[in-house]
């Protein structure tokens, strides 16, 4: 291995009143990998999202992000590899009181950007690429459920970030709203070949994010085969975390070709 | 029990790192100032119709009840001091600062509680920004620079509510209370008076803040967050009164 992983957890543990919410996790992302995190409600799956941007420090272990070790940092020097990263929160968690215009240029204003007509040309792609751009003007309470979750993907996206973290994406939206974010998420791995950390229930979308390719020409999803794609996609890898513990991990054909009881269980 | 002392040293200690945290990056840039001025806004001119009427009465009734009491004595006209003094000294800064911290510190609890909820202040630092010099410090300057001029006003309410009294009912005339008034007032009360608001304003921010930015538990959460935070803002203003005042007459600072 040449290159570092992105993302990497080192016998990662955390305790959230007496409860042991992750024990020993240790996991690699490599470059452009997609790792799709699942697992019960209350697994850690979400805090898990959180240790890796640095919310959240861990009781034990190291965090390491972009081969720099975040678990000593402090909310300054996190800043710095946080621009890198994007995350998309479970209800969008977008700010009630901006516009969608200037909640997606929030990044940019924090970063120090002033002119405007630069910010409004980046905000005006961004949207473009999650088609929200008639929004523009909109609060985030005029908007439905799906609909800000693009914007929020949107936001996240404007600095260009080399990582992604989605927690539970598509929760709670209806099918067709759930495949357009699934294909923004394949959009921004196989155009911008950016690092995917998704926390989902939803065992479909891991699947048709391991199956299939976004192409740009087509602008939408197709089964991978070797012949398109000309050998090398983006890696799809599972996670699955019970009890805190790290219970599976390995490639999808590896969980279908499971025989242990409790996964069995939880794909059926 | 124990649990209970437990959890509440805790509290403690937790608002002492929030208060000493904030104070320490209100020295240093980046500084918001636009939420500033909005929260003046909200927070100062938003609270002039209730300090002014809060004044107004509480003047108002303070100078009824007092004239019973002096008519039996036959000191009537000693009846602008009493107010004034009263007024400018207790009455003005302890009710401004209990209906600011009723409707302050119960916002500000509920609209940080909210933020914490739905996930706004992690996604804030997941983008770059501190949520201490975004939220809570344009608060807390906020406050501190607006209660000790609503407290002037109420004050200056206070002994207008007792001036209308003095004059319709008790029929002392305007010469007699305003004399009274001006020569009675010290410099050590109107000093004591305005020391009080800034103390008060730091608890009314800083409680609001830190029950909001500790909102355990959802939508049920922010509503407990709210009541907690003004039950605790006015229970410390009335204690923090009482000693406040005994440390200055100890001092012998009048």
């Amino acid at each position: 291995m040449d290159t570092p992983p992105v993302i990497e957890l080192r016998e990662v543990s955390l305790a959230f009143d007496e409860k042991q919410v992750l024990s020993q996790i240790s996991v690699r992302v490599e470059q452009s990998e997609t790792l799709f995190l699942l697992g019960v409600t209350g697994a850690g799956k979400s805090l898990l999202l959180k240790v890796v941007l640095g919310l959240i420090k861990p009781d034990s272990g190291q965090v390491l992000v972009l081969g720099r070790d975040i678990t000593p940092m402090d909310e300054e020097e996190l800043d710095e590899i946080r621009r890198r990263m994007g995350i998309v929160f479970q209800e969008g968690a977008l700010f009630d009181s901006l516009s969608v215009y200037e909640n997606v240029a929030y990044r940019l204003r924090e970063h120090g950007m002033i002119r405007e007509e630069e910010i409004e040309r980046r905000v005006r792609e961004v949207l473009r690429f999650v088609e929200m751009e008639e929004a523009i003007d909109k609060l985030p309470s005029e908007l439905s459920g799906g609909m800000r979750r693009r914007v929020s993907i949107a936001r996240a996206i404007i600095s260009e970030p080399e990582i992604m973290l989605y927690d539970s994406p598509t929760a709670g939206l209806d099918p067709v709203t759930s495949h357009t974010i699934t294909m923004q998420i394949a959009k921004l791995r196989d155009v911008q070949r950016v690092t995917s950390l998704v926390v989902t229930h939803r065992l479909q979308d891991a699947y048709v994010l391991a199956n299939y390719v976004y192409l740009k020409q087509r602008q939408a999803l197709a089964p991978v085969t070797n012949a398109d794609h000309g050998g090398s996609w983006p890696v799809t890898r599972f996670l699955l975390l019970r009890d805190g513990v790290a219970y599976f991990q390995g490639t999808p054909q590896e969980l279908a070709g499971t025989r242990d009881p409790y996964l069995l269980k939880y794909l059926a | 029990m124990v649990g209970f002392v437990k959890r509440k040293v805790l509290d403690v200690q937790d608002f002492t790192f929030l208060l000493v945290n904030s104070l320490r990056r209100a020295l240093t840039p980046p500084r918001y100032i636009v939420d500033t001025l909005l929260q003046m806004d909200v927070i100062g001119v938003g609270s002039l119709p209730i300090v002014v009427l809060t004044g107004f009465f509480t003047g108002g009734v303070l100078a009824l009840q007092t004239y019973r009491t002096l008519s039996t004595f036959g000191e009537v006209s000693l009846l602008g001091q009493v107010v004034a003094l009263s007024v400018v000294r207790e009455l003005g800064p302890v009710l401004t600062a209990l209906m600011v911290a009723g409707r302050i510190s119960s916002g500000i609890a509920s609209e940080l509680g909210s933020m914490l909820v739905s996930e706004q202040i992690d996604a804030m630092r997941a983008f770059g920004t501190d949520p201490i010099r975004k939220l809570v410090l344009p608060r807390l300057f906020a406050t501190v620079s607006t209660l000790p001029v609503l407290t002037i006003l109420s004050d200056f309410c206070g002994i207008l509510g007792g001036f209308f009294i003095s004059f319709y009912t008790v029929r002392l005339t305007s010469e007699e209370y305003w004399t009274s008034v001006y020569q009675t007032l010290t410099f050590q009360d109107v000093a004591q008076g305005l020391l009080k608001p800034f103390v008060f304003a730091l608890v009314i921010s800083m409680v609001g803040c830190f029950y909001g930015l500790n909102t355990k538990g959802g939508t049920e959460g922010v509503g407990r967050s709210t009541t907690q935070a003004m039950v605790a803002a006015s229970v410390l203003i009335l204690v923090l009164d009482f000693f406040i005042t005994k440390f200055l007459i100890a001092i012998r600072f009048f």
